[in-house]
């Protein structure tokens, strides 16, 4: 470049390159621009030294900061945790009773159980803990494995027929159908019989053969009126509410090849805090039964 | 040579040095990861996927399921109490390629795994209004029907084999009797199944006795996904992350 040409308006150099006799002004950077790049620069720098940044044989550097993503997570929980670290010991330390007959603890319970409803159990639920087909619905009071709050609380740790934990509720009922346990003629009449119970309308004569059926065979669970058994996880039969469906069609395809339904076990996955602050949400939710004394 | 009018003229100078440049900055960022102990942190409990469990993983990329749903927790506390322990690096170790995914119009499935019934599972992937009304997800009904031929699932753990995925040759020669009784609702072959894959499920996923299905390889991949690290044992490091 040793010959600068020089633009005979301007009186500035130019580039040396020619397009179609276009030639470009060789401008020097606007100031603000130049030393925005070497601030850039100079942050960089500080950046490398403040930060992990460097790999070397056995790790990168670790800055003088001593930045961690992890370390920071450790902290950002630690803090929340510490936050309410005194009504999570009394929540984890107390009886569920006793929570729940303390207002501050209730409200500090009830808030974090409808947290923990929202991320964890409204995909089966429902939002509004309505449930669905196959899902119960936790506002009233038709409970299949008890409404206290130790009944909750137990159901909430360890799952119902969720097989990995030895603990779990399990009811298997008999396919009574598919097993060829009753035939087609008797699970009609103890259709009948059931309809009956959860006074919907009903053949007589059917069923007052099913009542033998039922008798023989479905008392042991379901109790003698169709009340429900609890303690086996027997639904209730004499209130047309059912998991799947109360019309005639549903309670002969459930005695025929029932279905089982299957919630996890949250203790592996929760910690208890957490549950417990769930079984007293669950429980206020309308349906909430005392123990019986 | 090297000088700017040179190099600007010349254009196999030009790509052979821009390649360098590029290449010493790509060595610089991507090399380490392959030797810095953090980076390669072993964790017990992984394991290869079953072949079940492979193949509803290949249901699950043909789907585009990662589309819509990542499978990465970051160290965050709002991501970690909603979906659980953030994710390591080893936990998609056996992952070709990795389904991290990078956006969330869904939730994250990285520990989706026995967080839902199979029931669920099956209704959810087949009407997923059904069980969440305010979903926006498409339905994959479908899935009941296919049935998957086993002939070919050995060939896909013997592609994983080649690149780096610790099959040995009996898991490939049993894969395909693998497949069939993790899917069994008779239990017949689970044993085996657990000897070579630790921490394995088996039962009939998809509802339907006696029939393979896509439902029965995807829901068994879901109900895996994120099972295998027990986080009440792991120790995290936390040096310089």
């Amino acid at each position: 470049m040793a010959s600068r040409e020089k633009d005979e308006i301007s009186g500035i150099e130019t580039t040396g390159h020619e397009w179609d006799g276009i030639k470009e002004l060789n401008n020097p950077l606007p100031r603000w621009w130049l030393w925005t790049f070497y601030g850039c620069i100079a942050f960089a720098l500080g950046y490398m030294i403040a930060y992990p940044a460097w790999p070397l044989v056995s790790g990168a550097t670790p800055g003088l900061l001593g930045y961690s993503s992890r370390a920071e997570f450790v902290k950002e929980v630690d803090s929340a945790v510490s936050a309410q670290a005194a009504q999570r010991e009394m929540v984890k330390t107390l009886p569920l009773e006793e929570i729940r007959n303390n207002a501050d603890l209730l409200q500090f319970a009830v808030a974090g159980g409808r947290a923990a409803f929202r991320v964890n159990c409204i995909q089966c639920h429902g939002s509004g803990a309505a449930g669905g087909k196959g899902y119960p619905n936790l506002n009233d009071d038709d409970w299949l494995w008890g409404g206290t709050l130790e009944q909750i609380h137990t159901t909430l740790q360890h799952g119902i027929r969720y097989l990995a934990d030895p603990d779990t509720r399990q009811s298997p009922m008999p396919a009574f159908g598919a097993d060829e346990i009753l035939t087609p003629e008797q699970i009609n009449d103890v259709a009948e019989h059931v309809l009956s119970l959860s006074a919907q309308p009903f053949d007589a004569a059917a069923a007052s053969r099913g009542s033998t059926v039922f008798a023989e065979n479905c008392v042991a669970c379901h109790g003698a009126a169709g009340e429900g058994l609890r303690e086996f996880g027997g639904p209730r039969l004499s209130d047309p509410i059912a998991l799947y469906a109360a019309d005639k069609a549903a309670i002969v395809a459930q005695v025929t090849r029932p279905r089982h339904g299957v919630m996890p076990a949250w203790n592996t996955r929760l910690d208890e805090v957490t549950i417990k602050q769930l079984a007293i949400y669950v429980h206020s939710l309308g349906g909430g039964e005392m123990p019986v004394p | 040579m090297f000088n700017h009018a040179t190099i600007e003229r010349n254009a196999t100078i030009l790509l052979v040095l821009g390649f360098i440049t590029v290449a010493i900055g790509g060595i610089v960022e991507i090399a380490p990861l392959f030797y810095l102990q953090n980076t390669i942190e072993k964790v017990e409990g992984m394991r290869p996927y079953t072949p079940l469990e492979l193949a509803g993983r290949n249901v699950y990329v043909r789907e585009g399921c990662y589309t819509c749903h990542s499978q990465m927790i970051r160290p965050f506390r709002d991501e970690t109490e909603r979906y659980g322990h953030y994710s390591l690096a080893a936990e998609s170790m056996y992952d070709h390629p990795f389904q991290w995914g990078s956006k969330r119009t869904g939730p994250d499935l990285a520990r989706v795994g026995n967080r839902y019934s199979d029931d669920w599972h099956r209704e959810h992937l087949a009407d997923p209004r059904s069980v969440v009304p305010e979903s926006v997800m498409p339905g994959y009904p479908f899935l009941m029907q296919a049935e998957i031929d086993t002939k070919y699932i050995a060939d896909h753990l013997r592609a994983n084999q080649l690149i780096g995925v610790p099959y040995t040759d009996e898991m490939v020669q049993s894969a395909r009797a693998d497949m069939i009784a993790q899917a069994s609702d008779t239990g017949e072959g689970a044993e085996d199944l657990m000897k070579r894959y630790p921490k394995s499920q088996a039962r009939d996923f998809d509802g339907q006795p006696g029939k393979l299905t896509e439902m029965d390889a995807l829901v068994a991949y879901l109900q895996m996904l994120g099972t295998l690290v027990d986080f009440s044992t792991f120790k995290a490091e936390t040096e310089s992350r």
